[in-house]
C-alpha cells in the first residue's frame, strides 16, 4: 500500500513526460493531464495516506475528531483540479483552434509557420 | 449536433432532472460533499447535452442568457458575499450567518452568505463551461466568444 | 485597517464583473476600466504609505488565523510592487482604449485585463505558497486568453509554446508545494521560515527548492527556461505585450526573491551560487539573442531576457546592497520596459509596420516620438542620468563588494551590447530615411477608420501614457534617493525574515489552537 501511490505516481509522470515530448499539440496536451494527476496524487500522498474518518465536526463538537484525515492536501487537490479543469479545457480549445487555423497539429510545423491558407 | 432520436427523447428526458440534481448538488454542499462547482458541473453538462442533441443555436435559445452574462452575475454573486461581510464590519468573506425560525420546524434555518457565494461559484462554473463548448461548436472567428 | 489589504485584489475584480456585465455596451466598458484601473493606482498607494508608516501589514481573509487561513501580506517589498503594478496598469490601460481594435474590445479585453492585474496583485500580496499558487493561475489563464484574443494565425502560434510550457511550470510549482507539504505539514510562508530550520532534511529542502528555482524560473524566463517568451511577447496587440513584459516575468523574480530569501536560505552556497550561474547566462543570451533580431518587438522581448538576469544577479549576490539593486532594478525595469513597447506601438501606428528595415524616417518626421523612445532605452542600457544607471550602478558596485568580477564584467558587456541593440533600432526605425515611400501613415489609418476597423481614437489616448512612463523615469534618473531609501527598506526586510514571520504569526497563533 506504501509502496504502491509512489509506483503509481511514477507511472503517471513517467506516461505524462513522454508524452509531452511527442512533436503532436494533443498528445503534448494529454502529457500535461497526465502529469496533474500525478502532481495531485503526490499531494494526497506528501500529506499522508490514512484511512481516516471524512474531514467533519460534528455539530455538538468544536475540536475536530483525531481519526478524522487530514482535510488540508484535499482541499488542495481540489483546488488544483478546479484550476486545472479551466486550464486543460482552455488548452483543448486552442489546439482545437490551432488545428483549424493550421491545418496541423505537429509542433515543428506549427513553430515553422505554414498556415493553411482556406482557414 | 448529433442526429439521432434516441438523444433526443433521452435528452429532454435527462436535461430537467440534471437541472435539479444540480440544484440538489448545490444545497447539499452546505453540511455534506458537493456544492456550487460540482453543482455547476452538472447543470452545464445538461446544457451541452442539450446543444449535443439539438444544436447551439437551440441550447442558446433554452438558456437565454448569454454565458458571458451568467459568468458576470455569478462572479458579482460572489464577491458581493465578501463585500457583504465588509460591509457589516467582519473580515472580507468571513461567513455571516442568519437563523430564519420556519413555521412547522423546530430548528431555525441557519442560512449564511456562503451560499450566495456558492450560488455564485455555480454561475460562474455554468457560464465558463458554456462558453467554452459553445465557442467551439460554433466556429466564429475570435477564441472565447459567444 | 489591515482591510485595506483586500483592495488591490477586489478592485480589479469588481471591475472585471462589471465590464462583464456591460459586454454589450463598449463605451460603458471603457469608463468603467479606466475607473478600475485608477482605483487600483490609488488603492495601491494608499496601501503602500499605510505600509510604510506602519510596517507589514498582514490580513486573515475571511477572520481563519494564521497559519490555517489564507493570508495576505505587505512588506515594503509587496508595497512597492503593488504602486508599479497600480501605475503601470493605468498607464497601459489608458494607452488600451486608444489602441485596441474594437473586435478585441467586444470579446472581453477590458474584463481579461482586469483579470490579469488581479492575479498580478494577489501574487504580490499572497502570504501562503498555495495562495501564491492560484494567484499564478489566475494570472497565467487571463494572459492565455489576452495572448490569443483576436485569434490571428501569429497569435495562435506563438500561445501553444506558451502555453504548454507555462503549465508545465504550473506542474513543478504544484509538486515543490506538495513536498513541502509533506515535509514541514504547512504552507504559510511565515510558518514555512520558522519551521524549515527545524527540518534537519537538507538535501530534500534543497531539492524542493531546485523545484521551485525551476517553476518560478519558467515564469521568470530566466536562461535556460526563456524560450516561450520570445516566441509569443510579439504576437498580440501592444497593450497586451506592454503590461505582459512589464509584469508577468518580474513576478515570476518576485517569488523567486521571496521564497529564496524567506524560505531557503540554509543551503546558501549552492542555491545561490547556482542563481548567480543562471543570472550571467541569462544576460549574455538575453542580450545576444537580442543582437540577432530584426523586429521591434522581438528585440524588446530579448531583452526582457537578459534584464531578468540583472534581478536574479542582485538576489544571487545576497548582500543588502545587492538586494537593494534588485529591488530598484525590478522597479526601474517595469517601467522602463512597458513604456518601451509602448513606443514601439506607436512606430507601428506611424510607420505600419514592426520590422525595423521596414520602418525609417521616423526622427524626421516625429521627433518628438524619438525623445519618447530616447528616454527608455538609454535608461534600459543603463546610461546616467536615467534610472537604469542607478540600478545597474548599485548592483555592479554590490558585485564589485562581494568580488564576484566575473559577474560584474559580464552585467558590464551586457550592458554595452543592450546600448548596442537600442542604437540598432534607433539606426533603423529613427535615423535612416525611410526607404518606400509609398506607404504614409496618415493614407494607413485613414483607410483603418473608413474600414470601420478603429474607432478613430486620438493620439493623446496613446501619447500620455508614454509621456507620463517616460518623466517617471527620468525623476527616478535625476532624484533618485526616495526610491532608493524605499528599495533599501525593502532589502532590509528581506534579510531579516524573523521580523516578516513576527508579523504574520505573532499575534494569530496564540488564539486558534483549536484544529489538530
Amino acid at each position: 500500500m506504501d509502496i504502491a501511490a509512489p509506483l503509481l505516481i511514477g507511472l503517471l509522470t513517467a506516461s505524462g513526460v513522454y508524452l509531452l515530448l511527442r512533436r503532436s499539440l494533443l498528445r503534448m496536451l494529454f502529457g500535461l493531464i497526465l502529469l496533474s494527476n500525478a502532481v495531485n496524487l503526490l499531494i494526497l500522498t506528501a500529506g499522508g495516506l490514512t484511512s481516516g474518518q471524512p474531514p467533519l465536526i460534528s455539530g455538538t463538537e468544536t475540536v475536530m475528531d483525531a481519526s478524522a484525515a487530514n482535510p488540508l492536501p484535499q482541499a488542495l487537490i481540489l483546488t488544483a483540479i478546479v484550476i486545472g479543469f479551466g486550464l486543460i479545457a482552455f488548452a483543448l480549445v486552442l489546439v482545437y483552434r490551432t488545428y483549424k487555423t493550421m491545418g496541423t497539429l505537429d509542433a515543428d510545423a506549427v513553430a515553422a509557420g505554414t498556415p493553411r491558407d482556406d482557414s | 449536433m448529433i442526429r439521432s432520436l434516441i438523444l433526443q427523447i433521452a435528452t429532454r428526458l435527462l436535461v430537467p432532472i440534471l437541472l435539479l440534481f444540480s440544484i440538489f448538488m448545490l444545497l447539499r454542499g452546505h453540511n455534506l460533499p458537493g456544492g456550487g462547482f460540482v453543482g455547476g458541473l452538472v447543470a452545464a453538462s445538461a446544457f451541452v447535452l442539450y446543444s449535443l442533441a439539438v444544436g447551439v443555436d437551440g441550447a442558446r435559445r433554452v438558456l437565454r442568457l448569454a454565458p458571458r452574462t451568467l459568468l458576470g452575475t455569478g462572479l458579482a454573486c460572489s464577491v458581493g458575499a465578501g463585500i457583504l461581510s465588509l460591509a457589516t464590519g467582519a473580515s472580507f468573506l468571513q461567513s455571516l450567518w442568519v437563523k430564519v425560525p420556519l413555521p412547522g420546524l423546530s430548528d431555525p434555518l441557519k442560512l449564511g452568505s456562503t451560499l450566495i457565494f456558492d450560488i455564485g461559484v455555480m454561475f460562474v462554473v455554468v457560464g465558463t463551461v458554456l462558453l467554452m463548448v459553445f465557442s467551439v461548436e460554433d466556429r466564429v472567428p475570435g477564441l472565447i466568444d459567444d | 485597517m489591515s482591510d485595506l489589504l483586500v483592495l488591490p485584489v477586489v478592485i480589479p475584480l469588481a471591475t472585471m464583473v462589471a465590464t462583464l456585465l456591460a459586454w454589450r455596451a463598449i463605451r460603458l466598458q471603457r469608463i468603467l476600466h479606466l475607473i478600475g484601473a485608477a482605483g487600483l493606482a490609488v488603492a495601491s498607494i494608499v496601501v503602500a504609505v499605510s505600509v510604510w508608516n506602519g510596517g507589514i501589514m498582514h490580513l486573515q481573509v475571511g477572520s481563519w488565523s494564521s497559519p490555517f487561513g489564507i493570508t495576505l501580506v505587505a512588506d515594503v517589498l509587496s508595497a512597492a510592487m503593488l504602486v508599479v503594478v497600480g501605475l503601470t496598469g493605468a498607464a497601459v490601460g489608458v494607452y488600451a482604449v486608444g489602441s485596441i481594435d474594437g473586435e478585441r474590445e467586444r470579446f472581453g479585453f477590458y474584463p481579461l485585463y482586469h483579470a490579469l492585474l488581479m492575479g498580478v496583485s494577489g501574487a504580490f500580496l499572497a502570504g501562503d505558497l498555495f495562495n501564491l499558487y492560484v494567484w499564478f493561475e489566475v494570472m497565467l489563464i487571463s494572459s492565455f486568453v489576452l495572448l490569443v484574443l483576436g485569434n490571428e494565425t501569429e497569435q495562435v502560434r506563438g500561445a501553444s509554446t506558451y502555453v504548454i510550457i507555462n503549465l508545465v511550470s504550473s506542474l513543478c510549482f504544484l509538486a515543490a508545494i506538495g513536498l513541502l507539504y509533506g515535509l514541514t505539514g504547512s504552507l504559510n510562508l511565515a510558518d514555512l521560515a520558522s519551521r524549515l530550520p527545524g527540518v534537519g532534511e537538507p538535501a530534500l529542502v534543497t531539492t524542493i527548492a531546485m523545484l521551485f528555482l525551476i517553476a518560478f524560473g519558467i515564469k521568470a524566463a530566466v536562461f535556460p527556461l526563456f524560450f516561450w517568451l520570445p516566441a509569443s511577447y510579439h504576437t498580440p496587440p501592444v497593450a497586451v505585450s506592454a503590461i505582459f513584459a512589464g509584469l508577468l516575468t518580474k513576478v515570476g523574480v518576485y517569488a523567486l526573491i521571496r521564497v529564496f530569501t524567506l524560505l531557503f536560505t540554509q543551503d546558501i552556497g549552492y542555491t545561490h551560487t547556482m542563481l548567480l550561474g543562471i543570472a550571467m547566462l541569462t544576460m549574455i543570451t538575453g542580450v545576444l539573442g537580442a543582437a540577432a533580431q530584426f523586429e521591434f518587438r522581438k528585440v524588446l522581448s530579448f531583452h526582457i531576457v537578459s534584464q531578468i538576469g540583472y534581478m536574479v544577479l542582485g538576489l544571487a549576490l545576497f548582500t543588502p546592497l545587492a538586494l537593494l539593486g534588485a529591488v530598484f532594478y525590478i522597479i526601474h525595469h517595469i517601467i522602463v520596459k512597458t513604456n518601451l513597447f509602448l513606443v514601439s506601438g506607436l512606430a507601428h501606428r506611424f510607420g505600419d509596420t514592426f520590422e525595423l528595415k521596414s520602418l525609417g524616417g521616423l526622427y524626421r518626421s516625429k521627433p518628438w516620438l524619438a525623445i519618447l523612445f530616447a528616454i527608455p532605452a538609454l535608461s534600459l542600457a543603463g546610461l546616467p542620468p536615467l534610472s537604469g544607471f542607478w540600478a545597474k550602478f548599485v548592483i555592479i558596485r554590490a558585485g564589485l563588494e562581494t568580488e564576484a568580477y566575473v559577474a560584474v564584467a559580464v552585467a558590464l558587456v551586457v550592458g554595452l551590447l543592450t546600448l548596442y541593440s537600442m542604437t540598432k533600432i534607433w539606426n533603423e526605425a529613427f535615423w535612416k530615411p525611410l526607404v518606400s515611400a509609398d506607404r504614409t501613415s496618415e493614407a494607413d489609418s485613414e483607410r483603418a477608420v473608413n474600414e470601420g476597423l478603429l474607432p478613430a481614437p486620438s493620439l493623446a489616448w496613446t501619447v500620455t501614457p508614454v509621456v507620463v512612463l517616460a518623466l517617471i523615469t527620468l525623476g527616478i534618473g535625476l532624484y533618485a534617493e526616495p526610491l532608493a531609501i524605499v528599495a533599501d527598506r525593502a532589502a532590509d526586510e528581506l534579510l531579516l525574515p524573523e521580523a516578516y514571520v513576527e508579523a504574520v504569526l505573532g499575534s494569530g497563533v496564540a488564539e486558534n489552537q483549536s484544529l489538530p
